[in-house]
């Protein structure tokens, strides 16, 4: 498997809002805390190094 | 005068005038600076081989406090092999159970079920002093045997000069100075080696700007044998992680990190210590039980190496060599693996079987063994203590999750325990034509397996090893002044065929003096074996 970079979310708004729903009313830390979390689990979802290594990079 | 820099515990090996203090200067094949655990492991193997070791160390035993608790499996293997393995398993404190701890909760437990069908176990916990009370203990055995070892206590060396073909070191004792010559000098006198002093050589790496608060007690109540482990610990002045481990006397090892900014004299104060113990005893409980203060010390730890192990005739094995943080137990374990490394062949050097570049090929993979060590323990330090506001947030992030979720418990690092390693890629190792199982692929050490009554590892002592695994034709192989003993195996238990053969019916191994695998075929070929000698002895036989 390789990294994708194409669209690959069902219905993108609904996600983007979830996704800054679960961020409201936390302070700072929380939020960063929270990213930090979500971004353990998903990297552990995908578990393959060569995406995560990809994904490392595509984020710079 | 020989200033005395620590009291010692057990005095082992007290000062005695020798001949060589006033006569004509007596030359030595290997002069070993320090009895430390590296110096007598290394002067144990090389006797036991026939090869003249001198250890000159400046105090006359093991010295007070534990320092070093943690023996990993592969060093008791090397102990077992040298004698003194029995001892230390004996007297040790095997543990399973480990609880980790952030702030007021308990995150995880986990429970090292130990592998099945090894002699020693994954690893024990036993003083320092007492490790090296069992390796002396065996050397004085193996010189009733006959093995040519000498240790020359409060014999403090205060000069080395190398030259062409022999080193000179100046030797001060209660009675005064003398000098000798060796062929090989063998720095083993630890982190602040006055023998890389000497010779002005760097020993550079990373210093953690951190102290550590070590105390011993020793508690008369009852209380679990577990690791416990806390990050941010909840108790008042317990700094950013904290420790408690059990060893052997009713005694418990307990570490506080107290940070950079801190002052010392106030923190040694036995108040002071106490009121941290206490603290750390009642979190679970909510009492305090009666306990001493046996020792108490503070660290700072670095990470370090010299750049080469080899300089001419002098080398340098265990911490002189490399110094790592203390977590995942990985200096004297791996200091004992430089001495193994060592001892077979400098036996080959000395006995003038194979040319002096053979002892490159130890500095090589020691040097590698060093950096995996060094990785190891600065990631377990930086996991303790994160470098950055990002590193902080990831490692609570870690340590949330691992509450909840099992796949965050392998990201925490506590220290990960002292593994051998595996020369992967080394030159002095040949070919895979077994495809076999990666635990005993060419470069690692064998791992043990039963073998009859007793163990695999138990039969692999001496020089290099056939193994020849099945009902397979096999015939003994002899190249120059290598002898290789066969040893033919037909009655295999599960584990050792898991362990060696996979799918094969048979499987031959090409074992070295330090029990680490050189190459594996699944039929006998008397010629690959030769190449996979010559191989194996770095192409230096003489
Ligand atoms: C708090 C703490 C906890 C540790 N925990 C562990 C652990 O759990 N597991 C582990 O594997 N390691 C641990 N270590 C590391 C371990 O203690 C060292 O790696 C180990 O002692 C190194 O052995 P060595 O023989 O190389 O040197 P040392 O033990 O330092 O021995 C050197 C010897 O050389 C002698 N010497 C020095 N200068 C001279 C001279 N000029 N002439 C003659 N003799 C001299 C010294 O007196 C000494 O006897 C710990 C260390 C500390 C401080």
């Amino acid at each position: 498997m390789s990294l994708t970079l194409d669209p690959n979310i069902h219905d993108p708004d609904d996600f983007y809002q979830e996704l800054l729903e679960a961020h409201e009313h936390l302070s700072k830390a929380e939020s960063d805390a929270l990213n930090a979390r979500l971004i353990l689990i998903l990297a552990n979802h995908i578990g393959d190094r060569e995406v995560l290594r990809a994904a490392l990079v595509a984020a710079k | 005068m020989v200033a005395t820099r620590y009291e010692t515990v057990f005095d082992l090996y007290p000062y005695a005038r020798v001949a060589g203090q006033s006569g004509p200067v007596q030359r030595h094949p290997v002069v070993i600076v320090g009895g430390g655990p590296v110096g007598l492991a290394l002067a144990l193997d090389l006797g036991q081989r026939g090869t003249p070791a001198l250890v000159l160390d400046d105090h006359e035993g093991a010295g007070l406090g534990s320092k070093a608790i943690c023996f990993a499996k592969r060093t008791l293997d090397i102990a077992t092999r040298l004698g003194a393995g029995q001892k230390m398993v004996d007297k040790g404190v095997v543990w399973n159970v480990g609880k980790v701890f952030h702030g007021q909760g308990k995150i995880f437990e986990f429970n090292l079920l130990p592998e099945d069908g090894h002699l020693n176990p994954a690893f024990i916990n036993l003083q320092q002093p007492y490790f090296e009370k069992s390796l002396f203990e065996a050397i004085e055995t193996a010189q009733a045997n006959g093995a040519p070892i000498e240790i020359r206590g409060r014999n403090q060396v205060t000069g080395v000069t190398q030259q062409e073909d022999l080193v000179t070191i100046e030797v001060d004792t209660p009675e005064g100075l003398y000098r000798l010559d060796a062929d090989w000098l063998i720095a083993c006198d630890g982190a602040r080696s006055p023998t890389r002093e000497m010779l002005g050589l760097s020993f550079e790496g990373r210093v953690f700007e951190d102290n550590f608060l070590i105390a011993d007690v020793k508690m008369k109540a009852d209380f679990p044998t577990e690791r416990w482990f806390w990050f941010e610990p909840p108790f008042e002045g317990a700094g950013q992680s904290a420790l408690l481990h059990k060893q052997p006397d009713d005694i418990w090892r307990i570490d506080f990190q107290l940070g950079w900014e801190i002052d010392r004299e106030r923190e040694m104060e036995p108040e002071r210590i106490r009121s941290r113990v206490d603290a750390m005893l009642s979190s679970q409980s909510g009492t305090v039980p009666e306990y001493d203060l046996e020792w108490t010390s503070i660290y700072t730890f670095q990470c370090r190496r010299m750049q080469r192990f080899r300089h001419g005739r002098v080398l340098f094995a265990g911490d002189s060599a490399h110094q790592v943080s203390p977590f995942g137990a990985r200096g004297a374990n791996s200091g004992v693996q430089d001495a193994e490394n060592l001892a077979w062949k400098l036996d080959l050097v000395c006995k003038g079987i194979s040319d002096q570049a053979l002892l490159d090929s130890y500095a090589a993979e020691r040097e590698h063994a060093a950096d995996e060590n060094i990785l190891n323990s600065t990631r377990a330090t930086d996991f303790m203590t994160p470098k950055t506001e990002i590193s902080q947030i990831f490692r609570n992030a870690v340590l949330d999750l691992a509450a909840r979720a099992s796949f965050a418990r392998p990201l925490v690092n506590s220290g990960r325990l002292s593994v051998p390693s595996v020369y992967d890629g080394f030159p002095l190792f040949g070919e895979d034509a077994l495809q076999g199982p990666a635990v005993s692929r060419p470069g690692a050490p064998c791992p043990d397996a039963p073998v009859g009554d007793g163990f695999l590892l138990g039969n692999l002592t001496g020089g290099f090893t056939l193994l020849a695994l099945g009902e397979i034709a096999v015939e003994p192989v002899r190249l120059e002044a290598i002898e290789t003993r066969l040893l033919h195996l037909t009655d295999l238990s599960p584990e050792l065929r898991a362990r060696y053969m996979g799918s094969s019916l048979g499987a031959i191994y090409l074992i070295r003096p330090d029990q680490h695998v050189v190459a594996r075929w699944p039929a006998f070929d008397a010629a690959a074996i030769e190449r996979a000698l010559i191989t194996a002895t770095g192409e230096t036989l003489v």
